[in-house]
């Protein structure tokens, strides 16, 4: 009896100190997050002001300016990006859900993971060799392209996963109704897995829009209005990266700015959607 | 308005080859004619010749134990068990004298004339209920608003939901109950006015309520459908069909009018079965 009761109590000291080791490994992931989020906000938002998103960089020296080119540019690079990016990972991941042989299928399943580990600078010396050498000069093109082929395998296994998640109920109600198959593929499946569709492709765009590396030697960054694609254009996080290893307290400043705003957008892509369908869900006639 | 249909949908070719010659032409009332038919699931023979001949209009009821292959066997009628991974069969069925697994036969088609109803109510979620009933038309290309405003009532009438559901027809299919859900179902099947509608057992997931309005709807329905129904449920099997083939173990052992198979059933087996010994 005394021992049993003194093994009792060693089982619930062993519960309890595995249930707080828990706790504190999930502290763990979130304070960092907390941490950085509180740094940012701190330095950053006293360089937020009108200006700071409507005008351009002023030259080295003068006080004030803003990152306006770089903010357009950001989402020129990530419409570029989308263009490419979306199609073929969304038709890719409907091939894969949809038609994809299983023999096959691993093999792309493969390829995508490898790719989606592939160093984020890969993508840019990628797109420099595809379209800077060519084209003779860095451009809003190869930028958005980089960020693109970083696109594909995000979108690729998100799109997947959700549509495989689609009851099958479905596909054979839509087969019994005598309805060829790329129709039950676009108006059955991809309507029913439409949210995590879409949700998947803006996390991948809000992955992309941070990426500095892959835009060093492709979008390259300026201080100016881009007037053209076949132009070097200014990013966001290129910005920062120049501003940061400036030695200009000013600019500085401005890097904290920046990359406040980019997490805002990065923050922006991933909860509004959600918060977007889930109100769509509530209403009742949609 | 039957025929206007098939004239409607675009691409509707006349299914299928008339039967090989050599084999008698098939008296008009009959709907499927299955001539020993084996089906296959990779190794695994899930039903051995069976052979039998459906008629058209009234209800045909396909009983037997769990794996007894009855499910397999209705899901050859619309071409359907073709979409499992390593399915295979030996055998003709024909449809009307056509036979419905002809080379140039396109299994879309066959579709569009067999509908089907499954087990669990699948009415699509994304969907309003007048969407789910005409899904089948509209995906398939048809347009004219007054036709499918008509199709609608209709079919909504002939599954028994229209009194029910007719002032909520853009509300999500998914915001019925479970039987009118299933009735949604049958609605949706019946909207492209096929000519047999198969149900694999539809009433399986229902309340006894809910299970006495689709077995009353079954009837109604006989008079216009040639309506084949899967059934682990005896009692439902005897209320609701004209005929009943009982399998098992992937055989057909006796098909002949309901009443004989519940009253005096030629063989043993069916005897123990429908006297409950076993299954």
């Amino acid at each position: 009896m005394q021992t049993l009761r003194r093994h009792d109590r060693y089982r619930k000291f062993k519960s309890a100190g595995m249930s707080v080791l828990t706790v504190v490994c999930a502290l763990i992931v979130v304070l960092p997050l907390g941490l950085v989020l509180a740094h940012l906000v701190r330095e950053g938002i006293g360089a937020i002001n009108w200006a700071f998103v409507t005008q351009l960089p002023k030259p080295v020296g003068e006080v004030g300016g803003g990152m306006a080119n770089a903010i357009v540019g950001t989402f020129t690079l990530l419409g570029i990006a989308m263009t490419v990016g979306a199609p073929v990972g969304l038709l890719g991941g409907i091939y894969l859900s949809e038609y994809g042989a299983e023999r096959l299928n691993v093999w792309i399943r493969f390829g995508a993971d490898i790719l989606n580990g592939v160093p984020s600078i890969v993508w840019g010396m990628a797109a420099y060799a595809l379209v800077v050498v060519p084209m003779k000069g860095f451009s809003a093109w190869s930028g958005g392209l980089a960020l693109g082929f970083i696109m594909i395998p995000l979108v690729l296994r998100t799109t997947e996963e959700v549509l495989v998640l689609v009851p099958n109920a479905y596909r054979e109600a839509a087969l019994a109704l005598g309805l060829p198959r790329w129709k039950i593929v676009t108006h059955i499946v991809l309507r029913t897995g439409l949210t995590g569709v879409v949700t998947g492709v803006l996390l991948a765009l809000g992955r992309v829009a941070g990426e500095t590396a892959p835009l060093l030697f492709t979008a390259f960054g300026n201080r100016f209005w881009s007037h053209h694609l076949s132009e070097p254009i200014a990013a966001l996080p290129l910005q920062i990266f120049t501003y940061a290893i400036s030695p200009y307290d000013d600019w500085h400043r401005q890097a904290w700015a920046g990359a406040l705003v980019l997490v805002f957008l990065a923050f922006l892509f991933s909860t509004g959607v959600r918060l977007f369908f889930a109100d769509r869900k509530k209403s009742p006639a949609s | 308005m039957l025929m206007a249909l098939n004239e409607r949908l675009p691409a509707t070719p006349n299914v299928g080859r008339p039967a090989p010659a050599g084999s008698p032409v098939p008296a008009a009332e009959i709907t499927f004619d299955v001539r020993n038919l084996s089906v296959f699931y990779g190794a695994n023979e899930a039903v051995k010749g069976a052979t039998l001949q459906i008629n058209a209009r009234g209800v045909t009821a396909i009983i037997g134990p769990s794996g007894c292959g009855k499910s397999t066997f209705l899901r050859m009628l619309n071409r359907m068990h073709e979409l499992t991974p390593g399915a295979r069969h030996t055998g003709a069925i024909l449809l009307k004298g056509e036979d419905l697994y002809a080379r140039d036969v396109d299994a879309t088609l066959v579709r569009r004339r067999v509908g089907m109803v499954f087990q669990k109510s699948n009415p699509f979620p994304t969907m309003s209920i007048e969407d789910n009933v005409l899904a089948g038309l509209r995906l398939n290309g048809l347009r004219d608003r007054a036709f499918l405003q008509q199709r609608l009532e209709e079919a909504l009438r002939a599954a028994a939901l229209w009194d029910e559901v007719k002032d909520r027809l853009k509300r999500p299919g998914t915001s019925l109950s479970g039987g009118q859900q299933q009735r949604l179902c049958i609605a949706r099947a019946l909207a492209p006015e096929p000519e047999v509608l198969l149900m694999d057992e539809p009433c399986s997931a229902l309340d006894p309520i809910a299970t006495a309005k689709i077995e009353e709807l079954i009837q109604q329905l006989r008079e216009r459908y040639t309506v084949v129904i899967v059934t682990h449920n005896m009692q439902q099997a005897s209320r609701v069909s004209d005929r009943t083939a009982f399998f098992y173990l992937g055989r057909l052992v006796e098909y002949a009018s309901t009443r004989d198979i519940f009253t005096s059933p030629s063989d043993p087996q069916t005897e123990s079965y429908v006297s409950g010994r076993f299954g």
